[in-house]
């Protein structure tokens, strides 16, 4: 066997400070390329939106690219293209970011953007009641009118946690999203937008000294208004599987998605990683266990897919979230099959450990997909953003090649060991729309 | 609340390309390596002219390239790229068999190696295929079940009629009847050298990158037969073709018009056309039918190249209660851009934006490898970029109202509509002649 490849790493600088309105800000530049990067990201999402209000941080995210003090509606995706640039925004369990990437030309125009809109956007019931619209053909698009729509990331929470804040419906019910206020809206940007609460950051082709100076011109009048607290969202594990299923009115064919517990992604990072590894071993590419397994060898699933966090965003969830698994089976597949199977597997890479080479090419691949997703700046400037807003340590994204390639072949056989059928929640897609 | 003002853009640097070197091999493939070195990996790309290919051999034995060689089976390839960092991945378009991937610097001469194993040896074992096959039916299966495949489906029937590009996914039937024996007659036949070409980009020295191409591919010989396309048909216009899909809550809208190719005179002015319409987010349809109407998610409209020829494709996603008034909106952009000048400003926008979006994609070594790839596709290399974007700072006004007049008007346009017919075709009728599409 071909010697152990070594696993390189990334030297982005990294520079930290607080404005004095409480503004998070980080800095990374890189002039390899002539573009830059900026996202603010607000510690705020998909977990934190009232019981009745589901929905609500997505639509208060597409209402804050309505216009806001000095910008009419319409001018802000005008002003970022205009410079040659990019934008959009995502909403996600526990943030909501807004992003821009520009040719470095336009970098002063995206940080007086960012800014204006932390100020206050304008909320009006005409651009609530558009939006309304707009997300609503978002969810058509994306969840009814498709088949596997939401699948299983809108499906399985409610199998895996009993709460409001980690069960519901990150998309919101019609009904939830058509009884949204103005009001609400100036609600939750007061409790929930303060520059105490964000974390700005700008990546890419610029000098600190020249960013730092437009930072403070744009953002340092902004006004200072504290973090609302953070609330502990932790709630008790399962102590019997759980098993659902539903029937999806187009989807041709069965599919299957089970989710465990995982450690605190944040408290417990180092017990968190090894399930990061333990997903890859399983699920990346044709020599991984699972693919092996149940795709080519019994063919009883036609692709295979395992990840951590609901919405794939592993290092930028808190907890408490998951370890998924999602399989798509061929026709009359028998998703208990797939699941016996499963546990047959993690059992085998918990007793038996890993295999000579296993573990170290998993690796290897695992280090390319880091690195090839920080080659760009706002793969860069978005994670960069969380993880400062979530651990205070944004350089982490340099680190986490290494810190992968210290995992060890016990801990990822003990990260198996705990993924047992009687803590798993599953959902099985039940196919109703076979020709 | 203080008025403040737009900080002024700083001009933009002159476009700089990154270092790159070209050789043809004795064998006829040419490598192109380009260096950006802002992270220590290497992404491969690799076109395999494919024009003419029998479709469903084709499809599966993209699907079934890494399945095995001589000494390896699909799980020792797999292995084995995975060791350097590495994955590799095939997929098919009319024009191409494009083999993508990528691995860390340190594991290029090993991808190499490996690559030229499979290109040089697939066997395309029995069992293997018949694994493949399965899968590739079931995701044709469910395919046909997401309505923007299906809306594509009918537009490109409608709009290449007889030419080969009008059908670009096999029928699930036509997959199963696929033997191994036929793949390997593929491969055998069009799995070769001769007027393919390698993109290597990343953090590389291009001259030794080259050299490790020529000594991992050097045994890889032969040519392929020609497999020229002739050039696509002209559009032919006619009622709006009405595609069922009973229980849909959104209508796929899909307007197709005459563009032009990359390398014609007018194509910046027609690219500028395009986006004042419908190109970007800040375009007149986007900011009609999305921000002011609330009819859509988002709607889009870009030239899409194929070697023997280009099509400008309109596209939006709207709700079924509102299909009728979607379409009169889109037909009103496209007879508003084709029959008046654009703004001096929303034109000089679109301007920056066409200007800026390439600087964006090629900041990143993945960004650079598809633009290379995709360049030599057309016969084309990256300093093209530089005379593109003289030709988009130059294109004035006059000739993008040209431009606009002669490829956006809505009476060229060819419509094919999937949606909820009971609900729909009342509202369509309105507007037009439709015709409810056999299948």
């Amino acid at each position: 066997m071909a010697p152990k490849i070594k696993i390189p790493a990334t030297k982005y600088p990294v520079e930290r400070l607080t404005l004095g309105n409480g503004l998070r800000v980080v800095l990374s530049p890189d002039r390899s390329a002539p573009v830059v990067g900026v996202a603010v990201v607000y510690d705020v999402g998909i977990r934190s939106e009232p019981e009745g209000r589901t929905g609500f941080a997505h639509l208060f995210e597409h209402l804050m690219f309505q216009g806001s003090e000095n910008l009419e509606k319409l001018a802000h995706f005008r002003h970022v293209q205009g410079a040659g640039g990019s934008f959009n925004g995502s909403t996600h369990l526990d943030y909501t970011d807004y992003f821009e990437v520009l040719p470095t030309g336009g970098l002063e125009r995206a940080l007086f953007l960012e800014a204006d809109r932390m100020r206050g956007p304008r909320l009006t019931e005409e651009n609530l009641r558009n939006q309304i619209d707009v997300v609503k053909e978002e969810i058509r698009v994306n969840v009814l009118n498709r088949p596997y729509g939401g699948f299983p990331w809108l499906k399985l929470p409610p199998v895996l946690f009993e709460t409001f804040a980690n069960a519901h419906d990150g998309y919101g019910s019609f009904s939830d999203l058509e009884s949204a206020t103005v009001r609400d809206a100036q609600e939750f940007f007061d409790r929930y937008y303060a520059c105490g609460n964000a974390v700005l950051s700008v990546t890419g082709d610029f000098d600190v000294a020249e960013a730092t100076a437009m930072i403070e011109r744009h953002f340092g009048d902004v006004p200072a208004r504290p973090a609302p607290v953070l609330p502990d969202f932790d709630e008790p594990g399962l102590t019997a599987e759980r098993r659902e299923s539903y029937t999806d009115r187009i989807a041709p064919l069965p599919a299957i998605a089970a989710a465990w517990r995982v450690p605190d992604p944040i408290g417990a990072f180092d017990a968190y990683l090894p399930f990061a590894v333990l997903a890859e071993v399983l699920t990346d590419g044709d020599a991984s266990r699972l693919v092996e397994r149940l795709v080519q060898r019994d063919r009883s699933a036609t692709t295979m897919g395992g990840y951590l966090g609901f919405m794939g965003d592993e290092y930028q969830v808190r907890n408490p979230t998951a370890f998924l698994l999602q399989a798509h089976l061929p026709p009359g597949g028998d998703a208990d099959k797939v699941l016996r199977t499963v546990d047959e597997e993690l059992d085998r890479l918990a007793t038996g450990g890993l295999k000579p080479g296993e573990l170290d090419r998993t690796q290897a691949r695992m280090a390319t997909n880091l690195l090839q997703e920080t080659d760009g700046v706002l793969g860069r400037a978005q994670p960069m953003a969380v993880l400062e807003l979530q651990r205070g340590r944004p350089e982490l994204l340099n680190d986490l090649p290494r810190l992968i390639s210290e995992v060890t072949a016990e801990q990822v056989a003990a990260a198996a060991a705990t993924l047992r059928p009687e803590n798993r929640a599953s959902v099985e897609v039940i196919p109703g729309g076979a020709a | 609340m203080t008025v403040k003002t737009l900080p002024d853009l700083k001009p933009d640097a002159e476009l700089n390309l990154p270092p790159e070197r070209e050789r043809t091999l004795a064998n006829g493939l040419t490598v192109i390596a380009i260096r950006r070195s802002a992270v220590p990996l290497v992404e491969v790309r690799l076109r395999i002219p494919f024009g003419r290919a029998p479709l469903a051999p084709a499809t599966l034995l993209s699907q079934a390239l890494f399945t095995g060689t001589g000494d390896m089976s699909s799980i020792d390839i797999a292995a084995e790229l995975q060791a350097v960092g590495g994955s590799l991945g095939a997929g098919l378009d009319p024009d191409r068999l494009l083999i993508s991937g990528n691995a860390l610097t340190d594991g290029l001469d090993r991808t190499l190696e490996l690559l030229a194993s499979v290109l040089t040896g697939a066997t395309y074992p029995a069992e293997e295929v018949s694994v493949e096959r399965e899968r590739l039916t079931d995701h044709i299966q469910v395919a046909l079940s997401q309505p923007a495949h299906v809306a594509r489906v009918a537009l490109l029937k409608r709009v290449f009629g007889a030419h080969p590009y009008a059908v670009q996914t096999p029928a699930p039937d036509q997959v199963r009847e696929i033997r191994p024996e036929a793949l390997r007659e593929l491969h055998a036949a069009r799995v070769r050298p001769s007027g393919a070409v390698l993109v290597l980009v990343g953090d590389i020295d291009p001259d030794q990158a080259i050299d490790s191409a020529e000594k991992a591919l050097g045994g890889w010989t032969g040519s392929a037969p020609d497999g020229s396309i002739p050039a696509t048909p002209a559009l032919t216009t006619g009622p709006l073709l009405l595609v069922d899909r009973p229980g849909s809550v959104q209508s796929s809208l899909r307007l197709a018009l005459p563009a032009l190719v990359r390398t014609d005179p007018d194509y910046a002015a027609l690219s500028l056309a395009n986006l004042v319409f419908g190109g970007y987010f800040s375009s007149r349809w986007t900011e009609n039918i999305r921000e002011d109407k609330g009819y859509t998610y988002g709607s889009y409209s870009s030239v899409e190249h194929y070697v023997a020829g280009s099509t400008l494709v309109a596209a939006a996603e709207v709700a079924t209660e509102v299909t009728g008034p979607s379409l009169l909106e889109t037909q009103y952009e496209l007879g508003r851009i084709a029959s008046l000048p654009p703004g001096e400003e929303e034109l000089e926008q679109a301007r920056r934006y066409a200007l800026g979006t390439l600087r964006l994609g090629m900041s990143t070594q993945a960004g650079l490898a598809g633009l290379a790839s995709m360049y030599a596709g057309f016969g084309l290399r990256l300093d093209h970029l530089r005379e593109h974007s003289a030709a988009l700072s130059a294109a004035t006004r006059e000739e993008v109202a040209a431009a606009a007049a002669k490829y956006l008007a809505p009476s060229r346009a060819v419509t094919v509509i999937l949606g909820d017919a009971e609900k729909i075709e009342a509202q369509l009728a309105a507007l037009t002649v439709v015709e409810r599409s056999a299948a």
